[in-house]
């Protein structure tokens, strides 16, 4: 198959995703009005409440609003991961889905458009929350808006890849509510988007060890690094590890020979 | 001869649910054949083996000649489909609809213009072509998934109960419609359903029950075979009902 082939079919999975992103004005009001919720009272509640020490990469010391803003930003990422998964179980259940898999083109490569398409969407919600966020101070160095770029489009591939893989594995969208609950939430609170990890340290050792292995820590550091321009090495292997993970789950997972679609097919 | 559609001793389970037993069945180009069968026959698992929406456990499928699970890139390439479900999206126009679907086959926007015009006009909703698909009838719908269906020009068209749920005369439109493709374009056409009416006397049906292809043939082969005075009286009679 020729290139342009590829080409033409990832443009138009992109420009769907736009159009719905158009269409459905809400959903981008709610994406930005969630972190703006924890920055604007959360944060502000409890920046008396924690103090942040001299952590890479700050140089100073910090106000609250700014050490949770990656975190923040890790969670629009997330909940447009689990939006645009949980809009593929609704699609499979309405039908839409099968329309795009009987495609000749090959299934990876439509299941990473797809992702792509959602990244893509999820970028936007993310530079109109960093506009926002500066009249809160939140103002990264002019650099950090365009080196935070790559570190959006690998972590927008792992939370979407792990939705994908998630909306593989699910039944009926029901059930989707549950598991948005139990990885969500989880994901979020036991990660280093709230909390620096030396503070979770202190008090508890295994609950560090779950929140250094939790793989949204990865995308909150490998934002908060990029914001500021910096790599970290570690965050960043790990990264691009999970990322992998997950996007070998789910194209296995809409695989026609080993997916699970299959089991779905006998209820 | 070319065979549009050849499956052979296709058999698929789920879990120690039989959908599907030793199914074989050929269906040649510009052959309208129904494929009739009560609900939870198989007619849907069938489908989805073409489609390849699950890999095929025993058996073989063929699209004109290219094996769906060896070469699913040129058989898929073939092959038109309407599901049972909506498959359009509510959110966006028409054009919008068609212009993602001819995005998935890789066609070029230019070209892509042109037949989406061609195939709205041909089933008459050239006014709607801006509307959003939420703003259609039901028998509205299903024609625009017929013509997305037709965009990128395949040779077999597989329609899986396509006029359920629709009024008498949306249902006879659709069927006009399909039957005039299958003579004008030597289209192959496999058309599940399981309301009799749908079918006329010299057509070829086959019938599947509980995952098992019990009978096929012309119409009249069929009631001739099982004593009985029309095809209605004749899959009763097969089915046990």
């Amino acid at each position: 198959m020729e290139l342009i082939v590829y080409i033409r079919c990832f443009k138009g999975i992109v420009l769907r995703e736009a159009l719905r992103f158009i269409h459905q004005k809400e959903r981008f009001f709610s994406a930005l009005v969630r972190p703006l919720v924890w920055l604007g009272i959360f944060a502000a509640g409890f920046r008396s409440v924690l103090g942040v020490a001299i952590i890479p990469p700050y140089e100073t010391y910090i106000p609250y609003e700014v050490y949770i803003a990656p975190g923040l930003i890790a969670m629009i990422q997330l909940f447009n991961g689990m939006q645009s998964s949980l809009s593929m179980v609704y699609d499979r259940e309405m039908g839409s889905m099968k329309t795009m898999l009987v495609s000749p083109i090959p299934r990876w490569f439509l299941l990473i458009s797809k992702l792509l398409a959602g990244v893509f969407v999820s970028i936007l919600q993310v530079y109109a929350f960093l506009l926002i966020a500066s009249l809160w101070d939140i103002i990264p160095p002019i650099s950090g808006y365009f080196t935070i770029l790559p570190a959006l489009v690998v972590s927008g591939l792992m939370l979407g890849s792990l939705g994908m893989f998630l909306s593989s594995a699910i039944k009926q969208l029901e059930n989707f509510a549950g598991v948005m609950n139990f990885v969500i939430f989880p994901m979020f609170f036991a990660s280093s988007a709230l909390y620096p990890l030396w503070k979770i340290e202190e008090t508890s050792e295994w609950l560090y060890y779950v929140c250094f292995y939790n793989p949204f820590t990865y995308a909150v550091e490998s934002i908060r690094f990029s914001l500021y321009s910096q790599i970290n090495i570690e965050y960043t292997i790990g990264i691009l590890i999970f990322t992998l993970i997950f996007l070998i789950l789910s194209i296995l997972g809409y695989d026609p020979a080993r997916g699970t679609l299959q089991k779905k097919g006998s209820k | 001869m070319t065979v549009a559609l050849e499956i052979k001793n296709v058999s698929h389970n789920f879990g120690d649910f039989t959908a599907l037993d030793d199914v074989s069945l050929n269906i040649s180009p510009g052959d309208f054949t129904v494929l009739l069968g009560l609900n939870g026959a198989g007619k849907t698992t069938l489908y989805s083996l073409i489609t390849r929406l699950y890999n095929n456990n025993s058996g073989t499928i063929k699209i004109y000649g290219f094996d769906v699970r060896l070469n699913s890139v040129n058989a898929l390439k073939h092959i038109g489909v309407v599901f049972q479900q909506p498959t359009l999206d509510l959110d966006l126009s028409v054009k919008e609809n068609l212009q993602y679907h001819s995005s998935l086959h890789g066609i070029a926007s230019s070209e892509a213009e042109q037949r989406i015009d061609s195939e709205i006009y041909r089933i008459k909703l050239n006014d709607k072509i801006k509307s959003k698909v939420r703003s259609l009838s039901g028998g509205q719908r299903r024609r625009v998934e017929i013509a997305r269906s037709l965009l990128h020009k395949p040779k077999l068209l597989l329609l899986d109960e396509p006029t359920v749920g629709l009024d008498i005369g949306s249902r006879q439109m659709i069927l006009k419609h399909v039957k005039n493709l299958c003579k004008k374009d030597n289209l192959a056409v496999l058309w599940a359903t399981h309301l009799i009416d749908e079918i006329d006397k010299g057509e070829k049906v086959i019938v599947i029950n509980k995952g098992k292809v019990i009978e096929s043939g012309n119409v009249s082969k069929i009631v001739k075979k099982t004593r009985t005075k029309n095809i209605r009286e004749a899959f009763n009679k097969l089915v046990g009902i």
